[in-house]
């Protein structure tokens, strides 16, 4: 039997949470979500706090049970709880034994994956190192910040080689210089062959880092895709940037630029560019660029995030 | 059974670090000043105050830190979400929670035995002579540190399915109702319909009778335990709290976390 082609198989998972006094009236967290992670790839789960990432999330590492439908992580289903040795998970506000040391709390962990010894002590020592804690691995967690607790986090997801990485919100919390750490190590990961699913609300963190986005919003998966292919869906028209001296100012184009000293801005739809080009040629314009408008991951995002509340608002209407 | 001593191994190393054995002190300062008490009061019972007082005492101070800290075990790591990065790891939720369980126990064995010493540190400074029924008072100690498992496992089971408030709450109710299983299944001379009364003999027989493990009386007296009796109580304790930690894990296997 050869690798699973894909790391993770998600179908129609769903969960619904009892609430009020007598758990009787149910809300709906996650809705029919099916979706893949390939292996090999670095796949972000995006979407707004609340929307659904979270559930995802710790239904695949089988901390909360489906209501509905089915996964598999590297073809095993998720309450095999064996599978775990190959699969390290970065929780959400990541928050440990603060009675102990970093050190202490990675010889910890690391004793459920089955490493003896010598081997133990020495991956131990080089996580630490790798998240930038080993002149702070004596001091117990109580006096840690929320970062270093992120940076703890970390080293106990991947202490172990695992296969798959599922970081959830792994950004978080942490300054500049900590947020490109962690994202150097997810790139050293990728760079291993390992597979890593990781939520975040930061877009360009995605769009910096994964192969494949997927959008979830109210529960429900709204896009899927490239972070590239995602946004062409929509893409729209071009920009020009050029210099003109003010004495050629009657060109008909001007009327919608923005311009800034001798420097002008125009957008327009991508037919229009070539005559455009020839019309400013004519005047002695120099060019200084042409670029596709390329609406960012943000803007469909929000695009996304407004379409569904917009939908809620309309059902809130409607029952009244 | 690996994961189960890592986990249990840890739990104990918790409670050491978060001053569980600090009740110790208190202890100590009893027995202290219970001995100077005796010592100028000497009517002839030094010795029956002293057992009796520090034996109470042992128990007393084991049911608080096994209710207690028994459902802070699992309430506790799910509160503060430190067992979501355990769970992820290859660990069955019932050897966390057999870990926890033990790591406990082994916490409480710790502290009762420092108490036993202490208790005949006492004796000998009032008496200055060891009586050979002074043995029995390890096996008085021994029979509470069973009770203690007991109440540990059914704060366990509480707290997997409830508040912690309300998990202590139940605890302490089944303790207390566990004390009285006795007298349940010799109700006499009371009018009451015999089909009430066999639901009552019933119900006292479900009940952890912890009349089981109470010999303070014989040995505050000098009388020794039978051997058997020990021997039951010990059986009784190892399948109560076997079936009542079942239970805890089935709930538990089942639980979603916050």
């Amino acid at each position: 039997m050869g690798m699973p082609k894909c790391a993770i198989e998600i179908e129609n998972l769903s969960m619904e949470y009892p609430y009020g006094f007598l758990h009787l009236k149910k809300k709906k967290s996650l809705e029919d979500l099916t979706m893949s992670v390939e292996d090999g790839e670095v796949f972000g789960f995006l979407g707004p706090n609340g929307a659904g990432k979270s559930t995802t999330i710790k239904l695949l590492m089988g901390l909360i049970f489906p209501t509905g439908g089915t996964a598999r992580i590297l073809g095993k289903p998720i309450d095999d709880v064996s599978m775990h040795g190959s699969i390290g998970y970065l929780p959400e506000q990541p928050y440990f034994y603060d009675y102990l040391t970093a050190h202490e709390v990675l010889d910890y962990f690391a004793r459920f994956h089955n490493l003896k010894g010598g081997d133990r002590a020495a991956r131990v020592e080089a996580m630490l190192k790798k998240v930038g804690l080993d002149t702070a691995k004596k001091i117990q967690l109580r006096k840690y910040s929320k970062g270093m607790l992120q940076r703890v986090g970390l080293a106990q997801a991947i202490l172990h080689d695992p296969q798959v990485v599922v970081l959830d919100e792994p950004m978080s919390g942490l300054d500049p210089l900590g947020r490109r750490e962690v994202r150097d190590i997810i790139l050293e990961l990728k760079r291993e062959g390992r597979t890593i699913l990781f939520s975040t609300h930061v877009l360009s963190d995605a769009e910096m880092l994964c192969d494949r986005v997927g959008v979830i919003v109210g529960g429900k998966l709204r896009g899927i895709g490239a972070p590239g292919e995602l946004v062409d869906m929509k893409a729209q028209g071009m920009e020009i940037l050029f210099e003109l001296s003010s004495a050629a100012a009657s060109l008909p184009l001007l009327a919608s630029a923005t311009r800034t000293g001798d420097r002008y801005r125009v957008q327009l739809p991508e037919a229009d560019l070539y005559p455009a080009l020839d019309a400013l040629k004519g005047t002695g314009a120099r060019i200084l660029a042409v670029t596709q408008i390329k609406p960012t991951l943000e803007e469909y995002f929000m695009h996304l995030v407004e379409a569904d509340r917009a939908q809620a608002n309309a059902v809130e209407v409607s029952g009244k | 059974m690996r994961n189960v001593q890592t986990v249990a191994a840890n739990t104990f190393r918790e409670a050491v670090r978060d001053r569980v054995l600090y009740n110790l002190v208190f202890f100590a300062l009893l027995m202290i000043g219970t001995a100077i008490l005796v010592g100028q009061v000497s009517i002839g019972i030094e010795r029956d105050v002293i057992i009796s007082l520090g034996l109470s005492a042992i128990s007393v101070v084991g049911i608080f830190i096994a209710m207690f800290l028994g459902v802070a075990l699992v309430s506790k790591e799910m509160d503060k979400r430190t067992l979501y990065a355990l769970l992820a790891k290859p660990v069955k939720r019932w050897e966390f929670l057999l870990g926890k369980f033990f790591g406990l126990v082994m916490t409480l064995t710790v502290n009762t035995a420092a108490m036993a010493a202490g208790l005949y540190i006492a004796l000998w400074s009032v008496e200055r002579a060891w009586l050979a029924s002074d043995i029995y008072i390890l096996t008085a100690v021994y029979l509470i540190l069973l009770k203690l498992a007991l109440i540990v496992a059914l704060a366990l089971l509480f707290s997997c399915f409830t508040t912690p408030f309300l998990a202590v709450l139940f605890t302490a109710g089944m303790y207390v109702a566990g004390l009285l299983a006795g007298d349940l299944r010799t109700v006499h001379g009371v009018e009451l319909d015999p089909s009430a009364l066999r639901w009552m003999r019933g119900i006292s027989y479900v009940l952890p009778n912890f009349e089981n493990f109470n010999v303070m009386g014989a040995v505050v007296h000098g009388r020794g335990v039978p051997g058997t009796f020990v021997w039951q109580a010990t059986l009784y304790a190892v399948l109560y709290t076997a079936i009542v930690l079942t239970g805890a894990a089935i709930v538990f296997s089942r639980r979603n976390l916050k």
